[in-house]
Parts: structure tokens; C-alpha cells; sequence
């Protein structure tokens, strides 16, 4: 098991210039942004804006057209304190124990341990009663409880969830918040991207508000919520239809 | 027609009486293709997995070759492996010609193709869904294929059951590199072609 705390941080991360293109095609940026030690941040915007884009060049799944991705430390040792849950759950052809475990097996753990630190975790998220059912035969709420299980297996420092709570009901979508809050007050460093304000409202600390592949205005949450800066934040507020 | 009846008389009477000629042809012919097949498994299905994580220049061509090569006549590898192997030819210092391990050489060249292209085909669907999750937990290229292969092995079980169908059923190769040689290299299909020509069809069937 990696120990976090003992070893280097990699935060903060720092995002200069980041621009995402895919056939000359502008996806995001360029993008300026600071992701800091402590805080569970929320990216919202509009569909399209560039949430997940932003979201997936932080974590190095998007190749970077320009400008630059800076951690704390080297980018090798910064890719193994990451965890990515995406937007749609990827189930392995596998028992849930098996998928939890497989992060830690890939990354040398044995596989009496990997297994006994899976079963805690889904004891942990609620998928203790099907531990030996099939991955892909899950329902949609046990399936992103098992992504965010094998995500924070490996304790990540920072944690990068797509929408997680998309399609969900209300009950799962608190407790996952809960298992979210849980991991943030275990020192986690949480960025999420969503379209649910009242999700962002319980969650974030901060505020990340992407307008047609931009930062249009990053701020803390309460003053983002009560005092919106920019005319684009100030109509999504309000609900109104931001295009 | 009483020809064929008899014939049919003579064969479930050579088969229920475990006749000793035809056991050991039989068990001659799951050796040659089992061996066949394990070996052809070994470097076709890693090959397939490879070939569909890794991004190089030449992918496509060698995806090709590959499909163009399932459709190899297996004669013509006969005839290949035969040139190979005799007296004259670069490996005839093995002696291998008209052995068993010289017809088993002969169907890995067949079914090698067939089971790297399936696998390819099978692997690159699992491949489509795993590669954001395989890349975001940072496994190795080797990991990455022995995760694909592992999780798709239902469908890998399909590409070695094809190349096993393809190499048991084989004559002119094993014809050819294996000389059916009573004894010796007599399998299924290469004494069925020869029974039949004789005119001895209790025994061919």
C-alpha cells in the first residue's frame, strides 16, 4: 500500500496554457488553473464546454496540444497517486472482488492482501452482499460505487470523478457523496465534474466554472453560489439556459 | 449401394472393436494438431493482443498480412516447410522431414494466422472499452495484454477451437511434410485420402 502522507505530495498542480485540440479542433483551453493541497473543487459548465476534457488532460488521458501540466513532482511518480472514475463505469469481465483488487494487483500487491483491502472497500461503499457476483451484471449504482471502490484502493492524493452521479437515483447519489465526503475528510483532494447544482452546493469547496473550453471563473464555493463574478456564471446560477 | 453398407458395417465394427491401427492413427492425429494448436496459441494470441495495443507505422500492413495469410493454401506451406526441412534445404540437417514434429511445424504455419487474426478481432472490442481505465491505472504494455487476454479468454477459447477445427481436418501439409507413413506420421485425413483411393472404404470411414 502506498502511504500518502509519509511521501512527497504531489499537489499543487498547475495548468498553464493548456490547450486540447483533436484534428485542429479546439476541445478545451488554453486553460490557467491551480489545483491546490486541500478542497474537494467542482467543474461545471454547460454540455460541451470542456468539463471532461479539462477533467481528462489533468490526468494525463488527453494529449496536450500546448502549454504545460506541472505537478509537484516528476510526472511518473505524480500518475500513480491519480485516480480517474469515468463518466460511464468501465466494468471489467470480472467478480466485483476481483475488479476492486486489480489496481492493487497490477501494481505488485499480492493476492491475499489485494483481496482482504477489496472486501473493506466494498464492505465500505455497500457492495459487501455481491462480492462474488459478475462486474458487468451490477446495476448502475452498484457499478459506479465499484469504479469508486477500485478508484481510492490505492488511497490516491487526488481523486478525478466524470459525473459520477449521473442516471443514479437519490439514494445512491448520497451515498456516494458520502463515501466522497468521507475520502475528502481522510485528506483526499477531490475534482468533480457535474451538472447537478444541488450536488455541487452539499460538495465543493471551490468552484471551477468552464464556459466554451475556458476558465470563465474559478472562486470558492460560497462566494461562486452567493456572488457569481461572470455574467455566463451569474445565468447559470440562475438557472437560466447558458448556450 | 451394398458396398457402402458393408463398408459401414465393417467401419463401426473396426472402431467398437478399438482396432489397434486405427487407435493409434487417431491418437497420432490429436497429438500432431493438439501440440499444434498449444504452440500456434502461444504466438497467436499474444500476437493479436499485441497488435491491437500497440500503435506503430506499420499496423495496418501487418494486420493484412496477417488475414491474407489465414487464407494460405495449406499445400502451399506444405510444400514451404518440405523445401525447409529436406536433405538440401537449410534445416535438413535436423533430419525432421516425415516425422511428427515436421507436420506439427506445418500446421503452426496454418493456424498461426487464423488464431492471431481472431484474436485480434475479439481482443480489439475488449480493448476499445478497457484502454481508458488500463491507461488511467498506468499498466504496463505487458499488462495490458495479459489483462485482455485474460478477461477475453471466452472468446480467445473460439479462436484456438477454429484453429484446432482447421488443423485436424488438414491433408495436403501433413500429406506432404509428413509422407503418411504407416506407423509413423499416418493421421485421420492423410489415410482417409489414402483408403479411399484403394478402395478400402471400411477402413477410410
Amino acid at each position: 500500500m502506498v502511504d500518502v502522507a509519509k511521501s512527497r505530495s504531489i499537489l499543487p498542480l498547475t495548468l498553464t496554457g493548456a490547450t486540447a485540440k483533436v484534428r485542429q479542433k479546439l476541445l478545451v483551453g488554453p486553460l490557467n488553473l491551480t489545483i491546490g493541497q486541500q478542497g474537494f473543487s467542482v467543474v461545471m459548465g454547460p454540455n460541451g464546454a470542456g468539463k471532461t476534457s479539462l477533467l481528462r488532460l489533468m490526468h494525463g488521458l488527453q494529449r496536450l496540444s500546448a502549454g504545460s501540466i506541472d505537478w509537484a513532482v516528476d510526472g511518473i511518480s505524480a500518475r500513480r497517486k491519480q485516480a480517474y472514475v469515468f463518466q460511464a463505469p468501465i466494468m471489467m469481465r470480472r467478480r466485483v472482488l476481483d475488479s476492486i483488487a486489480f489496481p492493487l494487483i497490477l501494481h505488485g500487491v499480492d493476492k491475499k492482501t489485494a483481496w482482504d483491502t477489496a472486501e473493506k472497500w466494498a464492505q465500505r461503499v455497500g457492495l459487501g452482499h455481491v462480492l462474488q457476483s459478475w462486474a458487468p451484471m451490477l446495476s448502475g449504482g452498484e457499478k459506479q460505487k465499484l469504479a469508486l471502490a477500485r478508484a481510492l484502493i490505492y488511497q490516491p492524493e487526488i481523486l478525478f470523478l466524470d459525473e459520477p452521479c449521473t442516471n443514479l437515483d437519490g439514494r445512491s447519489t448520497r451515498e456516494i457523496e458520502d463515501i466522497l465526503k468521507a475520502s475528502q475528510q481522510a485528506g483526499t483532494r477531490i475534482v468533480m465534474a457535474t451538472h447537478d447544482m444541488g450536488q455541487a452546493r452539499r460538495l465543493a469547496t471551490d468552484v471551477v466554472f468552464i464556459y466554451d473550453g475556458k476558465v470563465n471563473e474559478k472562486n470558492d464555493a460560497v462566494a461562486f453560489f452567493n456572488a457569481p463574478q461572470t455574467l455566463e456564471a451569474q445565468a447559470f446560477i440562475n438557472g437560466d439556459i447558458v448556450e | 449401394m451394398h458396398g457402402i453398407m458393408s463398408g459401414i458395417g465393417d467401419a463401426l465394427w473396426l472402431i467398437f472393436t478399438f482396432d489397434a491401427n486405427l487407435l493409434e492413427i487417431v491418437f497420432l492425429s490429436l497429438k500432431v494438431t493438439l501440440i499444434a494448436v498449444l504452440i500456434a496459441a502461444l504466438i497467436g494470441l499474444p500476437l493479436g493482443a499485441w497488435l491491437v495495443v500497440n500503435r506503430f507505422r506499420f499496423r495496418r500492413f501487418v494486420i493484412s498480412v496477417l488475414n491474407a495469410l489465414m487464407g494460405l493454401p495449406p499445400v502451399v506451406v506444405g510444400l514451404f516447410v518440405y523445401l525447409m526441412l529436406s536433405r538440401s534445404g537449410p534445416f535438413g540437417v535436423f533430419g525432421l522431414l516425415f516425422t511428427p514434429t515436421a507436420m506439427i511445424i506445418a500446421q503452426v504455419l496454418i493456424i498461426t494466422p487464423l488464431i492471431a487474426s481472431i484474436a485480434h478481432q475479439s481482443i480489439r472490442d475488449l480493448w476499445a472499452e478497457y484502454h481508458d481505465l488500463l491507461i488511467s491505472l498506468n499498466a504496463t504494455r505487458g499488462q495490458k495484454i495479459k489483462t485482455l487476454l485474460w478477461d477475453g479468454r471466452r472468446a480467445l477459447l473460439t479462436a484456438g477451437l477454429a484453429g484446432f477445427g482447421r488443423a485436424i481436418g488438414e491433408v495436403g501439409a501433413v500429406m506432404i511434410v509428413g509422407g503418411n507413413i504407416e506407423h509413423s506420421t499416418r493421421v485421420l485425413t492423410t489415410s482417409i485420402a489414402l483408403e479411399t483411393g484403394k478402395g478400402n472404404f471400411a477402413f477410410a470411414m
